[in-house]
């Protein structure tokens, strides 16, 4: 093969354009983040629901870059979401984000493969630099790559790099600015296998190379950027409907072509010290990681981990946050002269701020485990032997640990699901997640359960209200089970679903990496949900605390009667006045208006209104029910629970909170999408509205029934 | 020849293949970019706990897939170990 090229050079530019590509677990995010640093954004690649993660690097004293992360890909065939991103970004010359130079990451250790996507963008004929990453891993092997052949033979710029030491990297930046070859041979011969149709396809399109042309026309179904462009479009179809060629076959041969080139290459340029390889580390840590004893054993003890931390430990910080809220508010209601901007800074952001920042201890614990899970390379494994028992049910082996995660809290859960790549499974397990019972409804549950099961019955060794609880549990856990069986049939796969899956060595997990993950998803929780979420709490401080008129005034007034100043004290008409505050705000007027809806249910306006006031978070329903019932401080729910046991239907003369109601109210509320952040959150990873108001409406169906049928079986 | 071709699935652990050909063109391709190009050498690695999927060697690599689509893989026994 003859590697002739002519040369590009950028340094007397002063921004570039550079993307960086290559198989997932080449190192590529290692070395982005060797690159940029803390010099990160999260944005969005227009039309697609795949993260684009860019950032900026200075190369010298003059020059900047920004650096593109293209997702981790095999190959230049749109066949998923994250390879049509790849593909559009380095087939379409139009492309906004279209490079300057293009950095490929190749796991050294793992050539071969890495050099097929390596082959087909040098046959784009594009600026190329290629980085061999992980030579660390090919010296402990024995092996030896002569890396100066095979920039020869490839024709492009090779580095050698270890971005887990970080070394390298400058010679990489350097690498950039100086004069770069681009390739002008063909890797394969292309039109040998689509003969005169790469020509008629470049007379309209124009491309630079044989292969973007053969991309078109084997990938033809799957573009998009074609669509403003109807005119060339009818043209290209005209010519492929002509000439009956089929993309698949087209690709199948290119596949073997290349690989028949890059074993004479390999072959060429890597010498193995010993033929006979030594049993891996990786090997004989599988032998007990994927054990069907052992496995299953450290597996479940991850999981205890991970639940244990974000159920327990992260309740620390997060209280300490709460009290730190108390206190600015405190400070903010001294300071502030009294009046409705006070009253909307305290109650309405203030406390918002804290019900979003609330979530940062258990979303930055959750990704500390998975960020080292993915790391370590164990991820990979938990699919691997969770796979068969998941897929019965519609979902992946990699659900596992958002659902486990569901137990604490769905916000940090849902956002966990992004280490799924098929979309469908993906969106199936953000759709199940919410049903599992989360710490926020165990408020919820104990405070109903106290009050409609005796505390001193027990079946055998168990205690009655143990039991429910477990049962409710059960119940979520059922719920999210069977709701997947029903997606699975229901949704549509947006790409074909494969288990086809590197099972990578494992390497020690990189604390920086970890660290960069944390404040990623802390960053894009905070930003992206965070403000949804502050808006809704504004919205439902609004509703709770101001009403039509001056209803507010009028109830005040009648406590300040002197006849009230005597019959009740001062802390009970405090607690009067709030409750009937409640009341007529327009919260209450909505929780009115609810009753005729929620009547079959069994519940009264009372109730409407807690599910009101709860969607901002369910244990609100507590305090609400406190205010609502003057119960005063929502953290002694003793007083609560007494007012609301001697509570009395006015219809029925009975109790209010029958055993019925009280069922019907627990199932409501394992079930019912009562939770404005999950929303937020769910929007966030779906990039589409259509899924939270699908959750919203599906979960609110499913809670609306199973109250309804247990509130008349019990009634 | 074609008397002695098995599909992937079929092969016990240790035992090594010579990769031949592939029954579903949607998986061949995807198959064939993870470096499974007809003539090389596959060996069964391990089988997940419940029997399902499966983890062969290929190209130096580990590469894990499903049973349904390992009997999409034709491949012809090697005689002798390797």
């Amino acid at each position: 093969m003859e590697a002739n090229h002519s040369f590009v050079n950028f340094s007397d530019k002063t921004f570039l354009k550079v993307a960086l590509v290559g198989n997932p677990n080449s190192g590529k995010s290692t070395l982005f983040n060797a690159l940029t640093g803390l010099n990160q954004k999260t944005g969005n690649f227009p039309g697609v629901t795949v993260d684009k993660k860019s950032g900026t690097a200075k190369l010298s004293a003059s020059v900047t870059a920004e650096i593109i992360d293209l997702p981790g890909t095999y190959s230049l065939y749109p066949k998923s979401l994250d390879e049509r991103v790849a593909f559009e970004v380095l087939c379409n010359t139009d492309n906004r984000d279209f490079p300057d130079v293009t950095i490929i990451v190749a796991d050294a250790s793992n050539l071969k493969r890495n050099l097929f996507l390596v082959s087909q963008i040098i046959d784009l004929k594009m600026p190329v630099i290629l980085v061999l990453n992980m030579m660390d891993l090919v010296e402990k092997e024995g092996d030896v790559i002569d890396a100066i052949r095979l920039s020869e033979k490839l024709g492009v710029k090779v580095v050698g790099v270890s971005a887990r030491n970080k070394e390298g990297i400058e010679a990489l930046k350097q690498a950039i600015l100086q004069p770069l070859p681009v390739p002008q041979y063909d890797f394969i011969d292309l039109k040998i296998l689509a003969p005169e149709l790469i020509e008629k396809i470049s007379d309209i399109v124009n491309v630079n190379s044989d292969f973007a042309a053969f991309q078109i026309i084997s990938n033809f179904s799957e573009i998009q950027y074609f669509d403003k462009n109807p005119d060339k479009k009818e043209k290209i179809a005209a010519v492929l409907n002509a000439s009956a060629i089929e993309g698949q076959q087209l690709q199948s041969l290119e596949t073997v072509e290349r690989y028949k080139v890059i074993n004479r290459i390999v072959a060429d340029c890597v010498t193995h010290k010993s033929a006979v390889k030594t049993e891996s580390f990786s090997h004989k840590l599988d032998s007990i990681l994927t054990h069907r004893i052992w496995g299953y054993t450290i597996f479940l003890i991850i999981l205890f981990l991970i639940f244990q931390t974000i159920f327990f430990l992260a309740a620390y910080p997060m209280k300490w946050i709460e009290t730190l809220f108390v206190v600015f508010s405190n400070i903010a209601t001294v300071t502030l002269p009294p009046g409705e901007l006070t009253n909307l800074i305290v109650n309405g952001i203030l406390a918002g701020l804290s019900g979003v920042i609330v979530f940062v201890p258990q979303i930055a614990l959750l990704f500390a485990f998975i960020a080292i899970l993915e790391d370590t390379g164990y991820m990979a494994r938990v699919s691997f032997i969770m796979d068969k028992l998941m897929r019965k049910f519609g979902l992946n082996g990699r659900s596992v640990i958002p659902l486990i995660s569901g137990v604490a809290c769905a916000i940090p859960a849902i956002m966990s699901s992004r280490t799924m790549s098929s979309w469908k499974e993906r969106v199936i397990t953000i759709m199940i997640t919410p049903l599992i019972s989360c710490s926020a409804r165990l408020p919820v549950y104990t405070l109903l359960i106290s009050l409609v099961v005796p505390a001193n019955k027990s079946f055998g060794i168990f205690n009655y209200q143990g039991l429910i609880l477990m049962c409710l549990y059960l119940v979520g856990f059922s719920a999210a089970m069977l709701t997947s069986l029903v997606m699975q049939r229901i949704l549509k796969a947006r790409e074909k679903s494969y288990f086809i899956m590197e099972l990578p060595v494992y390497r020690s997990p990189q604390w920086r990496t970890v660290g960069l993950t944390i404040f990623d998803k802390v960053k894009s929780f905070l930003f992206d949900a965070g403000k949804i979420i502050l808006a809704m709490s504004v919205i439902l401080w609004y509703l709770s605390s101001h009403a039509p008129g001056d209803r507010l005034e009028i109830i005040e007034k009648k406590y300040e009667t002197p006849e009230m100043v005597k019959t009740y004290s001062s802390e009970e008409r405090k607690l009067k006045i709030s409750s009937e505050q409640l009341e007529s705000s327009f919260a209450g007027i909505i929780g009115k208006s609810l009753e005729p809806v929620i009547a079959p249910l069994g519940f009264d306006w009372k109730i409407g209104i807690a599910l009101v006031t709860s969607f901002a978070a369910r244990e609100v329903f507590v305090g609400t029910m406190a205010t609502i019932y003057s119960a005063g401080n929502s953290d002694n729910t003793h007083t609560l629970r007494e007012k609301m046991h001697s509570e009395v239907n006015p219809v029925t003369g009975l109790p209010q909170f029958s055993i019925a109601v009280g069922f019907s109210l627990l199932i409501f509320y394992a079930f019912a999408m009562q939770c404005m952040s999950t929303l937020a959150v769910v929007y966030r990873e779906t990039k589409h509205w259509k899924w939270p108001v699908i959750q919203f409406l599906y979960m609110s169906a499913l809670a609306y029934l199973s109250s309804f049928l247990v509130y008349h079986f019990l009634k | 020849m074609n008397a002695k071709l098995k599909n992937l699935s079929q092969l016990k652990i240790g035992q090594s293949a010579i990769i031949d050909s592939f029954t579903d063109k949607n998986l061949a391709l995807k198959l064939l970019e993870m470096g499974c190009t007809p003539g090389e050498i596959v060996k069964l690695d391990r089988v997940a706990p419940l029997g399902d999927p499966i983890a062969i060697n290929i190209s130096g690599y580990v590469l894990s897939l499903r049973k349904a689509e390992a009997s999409t893989v034709l491949i012809s026994l090697l005689a002798a170990k390797i």
